[in-house]
């Protein structure tokens, strides 16, 4: 049943592998991105609120399938930004797509922890402005550490869209999991069930366990208020 | 903490004075950045007026290739959600019901294709389609399309609708049946019409994920979209690579920022009128619905 596996043809978990990787680069920049946009959506410059407020209203109405192709055909091949010392066009394309991944989904990270930043009890931040904290110190010490623990389920959720939606980097020929699929499924079309089902249980392993394990962390973590 | 001045203290003379610097300095390293992209630009002739111009004086880039991509994706998006609306609250009301046999294939149903990336079953689609079916090849990418946006956004609708039926208080059931309504009635004369009000937020952002979500089809699929007539205007207007993904972007955003902005008017109008008629779903007795899918289209 599998006959189409065994001739060494496809190499599945390589592509799941990839990614693995996409997701996994993607994840870290996006939160941090994400972090330092609703750090300046809630900083005392007017600039940059403004700045923050409109990159997340921009990005995150625009389709990421146009950001990733934006990145491939306008970056890359008109501007010639490569984000890398080699021409090997996989490393482009993967280092194009994490770029991509982590603009769109940063916007995300950035609206979950602004709705955490609004779980903590003022109470908190007047606290810490009455010992004299200013306002890297409020947000960096007391305010975002408690937000953090409000939004691991949001966050969760951010990821696992984040992992599913790696399979657009198909869309610059990424060699991941989707592009594989595209592929096996032209040329074994006798067997488009049996390869559609592997891929899809391929990404439900990926997906489901992050979830159950984010949820048991955000159980252990939540503030008790 | 919804009022954010609470993490500063009032600016006196000298934080206004840092707060001036910062704005400063963030202008100038924003212009830095912008610079430096111009600069590549203008390097690569991405900057030049007549890649740019065909958009303001030319309209047969709009009536030959902007407009039908947009009308190509109005319609897969249409399509879809016309189609998964009925199908989500369905699939949402069995994983509700008081049958064993229902509830758990429902339930099993949702959570597998919520599982799953929708580029996937949009692949699914398109070679099952053309194996099994006689559509014509020139229609079989629409088909995909909203077979994959379909699929996966009924499963969202689900929980969706699930979670604003969940929120309301359960005296509503309760004075339902104690009139002797039966189980469809309640479900169709009094829950459904309220939870739609608590809904409303999360299906618009459902509808602005779907519309995104078509983009897909023109990247991988050969559908005609908005998105794949970067290609052909490319092709016939010399190479303007950047200003047409611009335009294209920008035709996206304002799309999704009117859909956003006519959902926040259409929920406040029933907000109001539910207020006024002294109905129970008042709202701040509304409690926020147990929903929390970041609507992350790709």
């Amino acid at each position: 049943m599998f006959d189409f596996l065994e001739s060494g043809q496809y190499d599945v978990l390589g592509a799941f592998w990839v990614t693995v990787q996409l997701t996994f680069y993607s994840a870290i920049g996006s939160l941090i991105w994400g972090t330092v946009l609703a750090a300046m959506r809630v900083s005392p410059v007017p600039l940059m609120r403004t700045f923050g407020t409109v990159y997340v209203h921009v990005v995150r109405n625009t389709p990421l399938t146009v950001i990733v192709m934006a990145a491939s055909l306008g970056l890359f091949q008109t501007l010639g930004i490569t984000l890398t010392g080699s021409d090997d066009f996989e490393v482009i394309g993967f280092r194009l797509a994490v770029l991509s991944l982590i603009a769109y989904h940063a916007t995300f990270v950035c609206e979950a922890l602004r709705s955490g930043i609004n779980t903590v009890p003022v109470g908190q931040a007047e606290a810490a402005r009455a010992l004299g904290l200013n306002f890297s110190q409020v947000l960096s010490l007391i305010v975002l550490p408690q937000a953090f623990r409000a939004v691991v389920t949001p966050l969760a959720n951010v990821l696992i869209a984040l992992t599913k939606n790696t399979t657009v980097a198909a869309a610059i020929g990424v060699a991941e999991a989707a592009l594989l699929m595209k592929e096996m499924i032209e040329t074994e079309s006798d067997a488009i069930f049996l390869v559609s089902a592997m891929f899809a249980f391929g990404f439900v392993v990926l997906t489901l366990p992050t979830g159950m394990l984010l949820g048991w962390v955000s159980k252990r973590v939540a503030v008790k208020r | 903490m919804s009022n954010l001045s609470v993490l500063y203290d009032a600016p006196g003379p000298r934080a206004k004075a840092r707060n001036v610097l910062y704005s400063v300095v963030f202008v100038v390293l924003l212009g830095l950045a912008l610079w430096w992209v111009l600069d590549i630009m203008a390097d690569k002739n991405q900057l030049d007026a007549e890649k740019w111009s065909p958009f303001v004086s030319d309209g047969r880039v709009w009536t030959t290739y902007l407009i039908p991509g947009l009308l190509n994706t109005l319609k897969a998006a249409a399509l879809s959600i016309l189609i998964a609306l009925p199908l989500g609250a369905v699939f949402g009301i069995a994983r509700l019901s008081d049958h064993r046999w229902v509830r758990v294939p429902a339930g099993a149903v949702v959570e597998f294709f919520r599982a799953i990336p929708v580029l996937l079953m949009m692949f699914f689609a398109n070679a099952a389609y053309a194996q099994f079916t006689d559509i014509s090849s020139d229609v079989r990418p629409l088909y995909a399309v909203v077979t994959g946006l379909v699929l996966y956004n009924a499963s969202v609708i689900a929980e969706i609708v699930r979670a604003g039926i969940l929120s309301l208080p359960s005296g509503q059931t309760d004075a339902a049946k104690a009139i002797g309504m039966r189980k469809g009635q309640i479900m169709v004369y009094v829950l459904l019409p309220q939870a739609v009000t608590a809904m409303l937020p999360a299906l618009v952002s459902q509808i602005v994920v779907i519309v995104k979500d078509t983009a897909l089809g023109g990247a991988l699929l050969g559908y005609m979209e908005l998105l794949s007539q970067v290609r052909l205007i490319t092709a016939n207007y010399g190479a303007n690579t950047i200003a047409a993904f611009t335009v294209v972007a920008l035709i996206f955003v304002v799309l999704n920022y009117l859909l956003t902005s006519l959902a926040s008017w259409v929920e406040g109008r029933v907000r109001r009128a539910k207020r006024s008629t002294g109905a129970v779903l008042h709202a701040d007795t509304n409690t926020e619905m147990e929903f929390d899918e970041p609507n992350v289209a790709s």
